[in-house]
């Protein structure tokens, strides 16, 4: 593969190391001449000087033939701009972005940048994941798919505590996908009996949160 | 917030276009407030227009002030401080109410970025954006942004006197 990497903090310079030990073929492109400098001495000729967002550097650098263009600079809308126009001049096929301020995540979005990538969002997630809201976990958004993966846990004396996963009155639109228990996980049958601990991860249309998981709460819907 | 906008524009007279035909008046918002932004926000204040500027220095309020008889709010205008790609800034300087934005920033790619935010999320008819770079000035043209290229202009206008040829009074 031919990866292309726009900027060269540690995020790109270590991703340019590993990408080359798998023997992909890698171009990075640096605009601070100083950090150029430092990262020339180990990468030599894989590393470029120029502004990443300027459409010269980017065809010098090869553009048109990258099968992959990773934009890691540390200004999201550096990283936008590069991968708008890679995706849309260049007909580069996969883009990953770093966004980050997650607050930016919105305009990823909104041009159609994706993946986009916020370490800040992945340590909340994390965090959450230790410290989980009302049980509740999200582990995956497809928001265009209008679907989510979420993760919760079955209460004691919950409705879900002791009941089949075909007697759960679980709305519309959502599904048992998996149970965790006791370090392993399984993927259910219908007469699987759930119980008070299990994790269980459920596929369901966005909206039906609330609805799913009064199930496995403590709390009795009145 | 929009609704006192609103009412604002409809009580204050129909502002005066060039060749003085009369022309509704608009709610422009200017991001980026340099020697660009502050001579554009002026002049649409001075044609009648309800006019907001967001600069994320708090200093740059000083070029709206100079030259005016009076304070850039006295005459009317709205200044905000904050960074042009956080939605909280634009939001509070009214992007939701704008006929009109203007991404003058000293930076080609938030420019960019801002003006496709104002067309494709708040669904701005008239976005004008500032791009130094010539290369990305006519790509995103291309895409049906309106970009403005001041260093192409120089060019144009450079070569053309360079030529001898007459040059406007640019």
């Amino acid at each position: 593969m031919y990866v292309l990497i726009v900027g060269s903090g540690k995020v790109g310079w270590n991703l340019a190391r590993e990408l080359k030990g798998k023997a992909h073929e890698v171009t990075v492109i640096e605009r601070s001449r100083r950090r150029y400098e430092v990262v020339e001495e180990e990468l030599e000729h894989a590393i470029q000087y120029g502004d990443g967002t300027e459409l010269w550097v980017l065809e010098r650098a090869g553009i048109e033939r990258a099968d992959l263009v990773i934009a890691v600079t540390g200004d999201d809308e550096d990283n936008i701009l590069i991968c708008q126009v890679a995706r849309e001049k260049y007909g580069v096929e996969r883009v990953v972005a770093r966004c980050n301020n997650p607050r930016n995540l919105q305009h990823f979005d909104l041009l159609g940048i994706k993946p986009a990538i916020s370490a800040t969002d992945l340590i909340m997630r994390l965090i959450e994941h230790e410290v989980p809201k009302y049980g509740l976990l999200h582990l995956l958004d497809l928001k265009q798919e209008k679907l989510e993966i979420i993760e919760v846990e079955a209460v004691s004396g919950s409705l879900a505590d002791g009941a089949a996963v075909s007697d759960l009155a679980l709305p519309e639109g959502s599904l048992v996908i998996s149970i965790l228990r006791d370090g392993g996980g399984f993927v259910p049958r219908s007469d699987s009996q759930i119980r008070a601990g299990d994790e269980v991860l459920l596929v369901l249309d966005i909206g039906l949160e609330e609805s799913v998981t009064e199930l496995f709460s403590g709390r009795v819907p009145a | 917030m929009g609704a006192r906008r609103a009412d604002l524009v409809d009580a204050r007279p129909r502002g005066l276009g060039h060749g003085g035909a009369i022309v509704p008046a608009m709610y422009v918002l200017i991001v980026g407030c340099g020697r660009v932004g502050s001579a554009i926000a002026k002049s649409m204040l001075a044609e009648g227009h309800e006019v907001s500027v967001l600069d994320e220095n708090p200093e740059a309020i000083a070029l709206l002030n100079r030259h005016q008889p009076e304070s850039w709010e006295d005459l009317g205008g709205s200044f905000t401080v904050g960074t042009a790609l956080e939605i909280d800034a634009l939001l509070s300087a009214g992007i939701e109410s704008a006929d009109a934005f203007v991404a003058s920033t000293n930076g080609d790619n938030t420019n960019l970025v801002i003006a496709q935010v104002a067309q494709r999320r708040f669904a701005i008819d008239r976005v004008v954006v500032r791009v130094l770079d010539p290369g990305r000035a006519k790509w995103y043209a291309q895409q049906g942004l309106k970009t403005v290229c001041p260093t192409q202009t120089a060019i144009e206008l450079l070569e053309a006197a360079v030529r001898g040829e007459a040059v406007g009074s640019a």
